[in-house]
């Protein structure tokens, strides 16, 4: 089937800055963030009292509290009331799959604008009462006389006080998502140098994003930070060199370290979606078109693929449902949860035994111009709060197409739980 | 009532009658514009000398905002709200004692709040030297006025008419009258030659830039944010601009008043092509350009960083014109335009450890007098306000003994509030005010530094 005839257009973005764990926003909640998100892209666009067809975002970690969060940052910003919210949660790729969820409904004719983003605070992480316990509570609850209650109170016991601190681990592995890439990183060959120097030019390249104000229009500052707190302009190989290994070292050689591997970090980002009409009526100008998605999935818990391997797979079945090859693109999006993760996902690409064995092709999809990747720096620089890091990557991406004028771009986001999502931007001229 | 004011609070307040009987100064409470309210107050004196060319024009004004005008003795009219004289017919100095008789029996009469609007002609217009003496003499006139019946809340302004734009002054008269020029006090106005092709009448007096597109500089807090909160209330649609580490600020701001924010470092190189690309893109044509964005960095000359020099001149000054040359070149701000740049009192007068904001301040004023007359000639004004003390951040920063002095050593003893910067910025705006340009408003409340 070919892509819909209507294509959503990106008109812009807005994020804040992202923080550093138990940093600036270590007291901002997710609704603090994301509202402040919200009113940062309605003042950019004017949006004020108006009614949008919708928003959709979504974070990692969450209270269960904040079951309708989204609905909740709406009614909190300067947005008509009247605008419908939704969360949506997919680990990493929840920002793109929100973007590809507006997106869709808008090429469907069901909406004409929408907001999509995400948030995740790392600081301000919900804890749950450990399990034993809350059992005991939910049986207290359900008792209907004294004597069963007091028949209860035997099963209270003092480690019970422990709290459930939110993890970053897959629960059907109990490894963390670093060591799980551990795993991949060995398994690829992956060397440290060539890692640290992917991590010291992604901060490079931010960097001078930031200096040339590329991000004048698409960051409000956030509780007296400007700049993304992670970055660090002055990096360098020599640098990172002396860092210690964090992950993988029960293995020979581990080259993970805390500077090759994005942070735990807290923010929030949106994209602001419309049809072309829409626009026009407004005299927003469009950025790109969002012309095609794809979601995977990888088995990863008894299977040979990498949790962090969907891409992989997802990216060659988009671009042929398109007819592109790998190379015809401009510009491509990488989200860098780890420098191993880009630099596999290249290295796969090219191997003609994986295309051939796991992808079932002739031909290996080939190299990418490194020049052309993440051009603007990625996560590994500005850090990475799980579900903004989608609004993040669609809404610079989309700049960078109408700032050349014309052209295409490729967004691959790996994901938790051994999933992906890819997107093609496309700004026609 | 000035938030930050606690000595005018507590004189209008029961304990006020102590503080006057030991003879401290009693600052009276200024009435400020809200929607709805008249612009004239109450009944309107009229009085022209014998020869005048502008009483018929203020006569057709008075009669459109309604106002009960007063043209008989002064012993049996009512207690009025405002006294007009056109003293555009004095030709010679002995006539000058028409002044007198006009003001003399009326000037205790003026209500609290009053408005004394003296209209006159251009002295160098004047057929023989006699004559200019005498117009030039009734500045020394309104000055003085204005000084007597401050301490009332009460203000006195000159405002002379070229010939040929007697039918330019309605913007002007309903500005100076209303509540919006409260601390507007002892200036000399110069409306020049506009017919009825350059003046747009509004209709709606309410929302006199209805329809029309506007910018505004540092309009994150303080005073810009005042200023584009008052030009969306006139009817503008606004576009707010500010550094991005201002962002926040003014998100805030822009969403209060239905305005589009747009982050831009106006020192940047290309900040005059990127305000052009936004404004032709986003809204296709600019009718109003306010450069507000300033910044202090004070120290002594001898004590000053070069760097302390270079920011200050080029945010206050030199950003100015980057903004303004693009827009201008490509006609984005075409005819019946509108600039307004934020000048200073420390740039008249200048002030001990502002050796650069006060050469900024100066600078604007220059840029109004160099860009007045090419511009003029397309239809487009160019004008400044210079602020005096205004209760912002900044004032309440300072050491108590420089607030007070600053505060008080005005005619009306109080500090402005950022919306008397916006309102008469928002009279410059009006496309009815095509006749006012190359104009230095002073929003000081009459104060004794400077001219």
């Amino acid at each position: 089937m070919s892509p819909a005839s209507r294509q959503a257009a990106v008109l812009g973005g807005n994020r804040i800055p992202f923080a550093r764990r138990d940093g600036p926003y270590a007291r901002a909640s997710n609704q603090d963030m994301f509202t402040e998100v919200l009113d940062g892209l309605v003042s950019r666009f004017a949006l004020q009292g108006q009614r949008l067809g919708e928003v959709s975002a979504g974070g990692v970690l969450k209270s269960s509290r904040d079951f309708n969060l989204t609905r909740e940052c709406v009614l909190g910003s300067a947005l008509d009331a009247a605008t419908p919210a939704y969360d949506v949660q997919q680990a990493c790729g929840t920002g793109l799959e929100t973007t590809i969820l507006v997106a869709n409904k808008i090429a469907l004719g069901q909406i004409e604008v929408g907001v999509a983003g995400g948030f995740d605070t790392t600081s301000d992480a919900p804890i749950e009462v450990n399990d034993d316990l809350r059992r005991v509570l939910l049986d207290l609850n359900r008792a209907r006389s004294l004597q069963q209650r007091l028949a209860l109170l035997p099963r209270l016991r003092p480690g019970q006080v422990v709290p459930r601190i939110p993890r970053n681990e897959e629960p059907r592995t109990g490894l963390s998502m670093g060591e799980h890439q551990a795993i991949s990183t060995r398994r690829w060959g992956i060397g440290r140098t060539e890692q640290d120097e992917w991590a010291v030019g992604s901060h490079r390249k931010l960097a001078a994003a930031y200096d040339a104000g590329f991000f004048d229009d698409l960051i409000t500052p956030y509780l007296g930070l400007g700049r993304d707190q992670n970055l660090r302009p002055d990096s360098t190989v020599e640098k990172l060199a002396k860092l210690k290994p964090v992950f993988g070292l029960d293995g020979p050689s581990p080259s993970m370290t805390a500077a090759n591997s994005t942070p735990l970090t807290d923010g929030a980002a949106a994209v602001l979606l419309a049809s072309d009409e829409w626009a026009d009526e407004r005299k927003l100008p469009v950025l790109a078109h969002i012309v095609d998605a794809e979601t995977g999935g990888v088995d990863f818990v008894h299977g040979e693929d990498d949790l962090l391997g969907a891409p992989l797979y997802a990216v060659p079945r988009l671009l042929d449902r398109n007819g592109l090859s790998l190379q015809d693109f401009d510009f491509y999006e990488i989200h860098e949860a780890f420098a191993s993760q880009v630099l596999m996902t290249l290295k796969a690409w090219q191997d003609p035994d994986f295309c051939a064995e796991r992808l079932g092709r002739d031909e290996p999809l080939g190299a990418i111009d490194p020049e052309r990747i993440n051009v603007n720096g990625s996560s590994l620089a500005a850090g990475h709060p799980f579900g903004a890091t989608g609004g993040r990557i669609v809404a610079t991406l989309a700049t960078l197409l109408d700032g050349r004028g014309f052209g295409r771009g490729l967004i691959s986001i790996c994901a938790a739980g051994g999933q992906g999502v890819c997107a093609i931007l496309e700004k026609r001229e | 009532m000035t938030p930050g004011d606690r000595y005018q609070a507590l004189t209008n307040s029961p304990l006020g009658s102590i503080t006057s009987r030991i003879g401290l100064p009693t600052p009276p409470m200024l009435e400020r514009h809200r929607p709805g309210m008249p612009v004239a107050r109450g009944p309107v004196a009229l009085g022209g000398a014998h020869g005048g060319r502008l009483e018929e024009a203020a006569a057709r004004v008075l009669r459109s905002l309604e106002a009960a005008i007063v043209t008989g003795d002064a012993s049996d009219s009512p207690r009025p709200a405002a006294l007009v004289f056109d003293a555009s017919g004095i030709d010679d100095p002995a006539r000058l004692r028409a002044l007198y008789e006009f003001f003399h029996p009326r000037i205790r009469g003026l209500a609290s709040n009053g408005r004394v609007v003296v209209l006159a002609a251009v002295p160098a217009e004047a057929e023989t030297a006699a004559g200019a003496v005498a117009q030039r003499a009734i500045e020394g006139f309104t000055r003085s006025v204005a000084k007597e019946i401050g301490a009332k809340g009460s203000t006195a302004q000159l405002v002379r008419v070229a010939v040929g734009g007697e039918d330019a002054i309605e913007s002007t008269l309903r500005f100076l009258l209303s509540a919006r020029s409260a601390y507007v006090d002892g200036q000399a106005i110069e409306i020049g030659p506009a017919g009825e092709d350059d003046v747009v009448v509004p209709g709606d007096w309410e929302r006199p830039l209805a329809g029309r597109v506007a910018a505004v500089t540092g309009a994150a807090r303080g005073i810009g944010a005042s200023i584009a909160e008052v030009l969306a209330r006139d009817g503008a649609e606004l576009i707010s601009i500010d550094v991005p580490a201002a962002g926040g600020d003014l998100s805030d701001a822009a969403n209060a008043i239905g305005a589009t924010a747009l982050q831009l470092d106006i020192t940047a190189p290309d900040a005059g092509s990127r305000l052009a690309d936004h404004v032709a893109e986003r809204h296709g044509k600019l009718d109003v350009l306010v450069h507000n964005a300033g910044i202090t960095r004070d120290k002594t000359l001898g004590r000053m960083e070069p760097e302390q020099w270079d920011s200050v001149i080029d945010v206050n000054l030199a950003s100015q014109l980057r903004l303004n040359q693009p827009l201008l070149e490509r006609e984005l701000l075409g005819g019946g335009g509108r600039i307004v740049s934020v000048s200073s009192v420390s740039g008249i007068a200048g002030n001990r450890g502002q050796a650069n904001y006060a050469t900024s301040k100066a600078g604007v004023i220059g840029m109004v007098r160099a860009f007045a007359a090419e511009l003029g000639e397309r239809g487009t004004t160019i004008n400044a306000v210079a602020p005096g003390f205004i209760e912002t951040r900044m004032t309440a920063a300072m050491p108590i003994g420089v607030r007070e002095a600053g505060r008080r050593t005005n005619s009306l003893l109080q500090g402005g509030q950022p919306v008397d910067v916006a309102e008469p910025v928002a009279w410059l705006a009006s496309p009815a005010s095509a006749g006012v340009n190359g104009n230095v408003i002073r929003v000081c409340g009459q104060a004794l530094i400077g001219a």
